[in-house]
C-alpha cells in the first residue's frame, strides 16, 4: 500500500482582537490541537490567506476545514471561502454564548471564568465537528479524548 | 487643541502557532489599553483580511501601526491592502534580538518573559505613536 497523506482538520479561529469572543476562538482551538485531538488537527493562520500564505491556501482548498468565528461578521469562514474553499463546518462563538446564557465572559485581553468555559465548550464543538467530518467512531473518538487525562 | 483628533489605527498579527505571534497580540493590548489608550486604537487583522467596510475606514489613507510576530508580516501586509498611506512596523522578531535573555513561550497564556518582551515591543511601539502624534500624522 502507498503511505497515503493523513487526513486532517484544518482549523481557523478568527482571533479578532476587538472582542472577547475573538480570544474564546484562540483558547478553544489551542485546546483541540494540543490535547483533544492532536493527530487529528492543524491550525490555520487567518490572515496568511491574505498576506499570500500559499501553503495555507493550498491545504484548505485539499482538506477539510472549520472555521471557528467569534461574532456573526464571520470573517474566518468567509475569508476562507473567498481564497480557498467553503469551510466543512461553521461555528459561532456569540451562537453559542447566547444559547448557554454563560453571561459576561470578559475581555479581548484576558477573559474571566466564563470566558474560560466557553472556550471549553467550543472546543468540545470543534472536536464534535472533527470526529464529525473524519468519521471516527465514538470509541476511536473516547480514546483520543483521553489523552488529555494522562 | 483639537479634541476630536482620531486614533492611530494598531495591527496586531493574529499568529495562533507560535509564541512570537501572541507576543505581539499582547504588545497591542499593552499599547492601546495601558500606555496610549488616548492615542491608538485596535482594529482586528480578521477584519481587514476579510475587507470589512468599517475596519478598512480606520485605516484607509491614515498612518498606522503594524505589530508582527514573524517575518511574513501579515499584520504590515493586511494594511498595506487596505490602503494605510504609511504603515510603522514594529517587529517582535527583531524587539527580541535586542532582549536575548528573554525566552517567550506560550500561546493563549505567555510566560513571565512573554509578558516582558511584549512589554518592551509595546514600549518600541508607543515611541512610533509618540512620533506620528507629533507629526500630527493620525488627525
Amino acid at each position: 500500500m502507498p503511505d497515503l497523506p493523513r487526513k486532517k482538520i484544518g482549523l481557523i479561529a478568527c482571533s479578532g482582537e476587538e472582542l472577547a469572543e475573538g480570544t474564546v476562538t484562540r483558547r478553544a482551538v489551542r485546546k483541540v490541537l494540543e490535547t483533544l485531538r492532536p493527530d487529528d488537527t492543524v491550525t490555520l493562520c487567518l490572515p496568511l490567506f491574505l498576506a499570500g500564505g500559499e501553503g495555507e491556501r493550498a491545504f484548505a482548498r485539499h482538506y477539510p476545514t472549520i472555521a471557528v468565528d467569534g461574532c456573526d461578521k464571520r470573517c474566518a469562514a468567509q475569508a476562507t471561502e473567498k481564497y480557498s474553499a467553503k469551510p466543512a463546518a461553521s461555528i459561532v462563538v456569540t451562537e453559542i454564548a447566547k444559547e448557554s446564557g454563560c453571561g459576561a465572559i470578559g475581555t479581548a485581553r484576558r477573559l474571566n471564568e466564563n470566558g474560560q468555559r466557553l472556550a471549553e465548550t467550543i472546543a468540545e464543538k470543534i472536536v464534535e465537528e472533527t470526529d464529525r467530518l473524519l468519521k471516527k467512531k465514538p470509541r476511536d473518538a473516547g480514546r483520543a479524548a483521553g489523552r488529555e487525562k494522562r | 487643541m483639537n479634541g476630536t483628533r482620531r486614533k492611530i489605527p494598531v495591527v496586531p498579527c493574529s499568529g495562533i502557532g507560535k509564541s512570537l505571534g501572541a507576543v505581539a497580540r499582547e504588545a497591542a493590548f499593552v499599547l492601546a489599553e495601558d500606555l496610549r489608550p488616548d492615542k491608538t486604537k485596535i482594529v482586528a487583522l480578521s477584519l481587514l483580511v476579510l475587507g470589512d467596510e468599517g475596519a478598512r475606514r480606520e485605516v484607509a489613507g491614515r498612518e498606522a501601526v503594524a505589530i508582527d510576530g514573524c517575518k511574513l508580516e501579515c499584520a504590515a501586509k493586511g494594511l498595506a491592502c487596505s490602503g494605510a498611506s504609511n504603515v510603522h512596523k514594529v517587529a517582535v522578531f527583531d524587539v527580541v534580538r535586542r532582549h536575548r535573555g528573554l525566552k517567550p513561550e506560550g500561546v493563549c497564556d505567555l510566560n513571565e518573559d512573554g509578558l516582558r518582551l511584549a512589554r518592551a515591543t509595546a514600549d518600541e511601539a508607543a515611541k512610533i505613536v509618540d512620533n506620528v502624534d507629533a507629526e500630527g500624522g493620525h488627525a
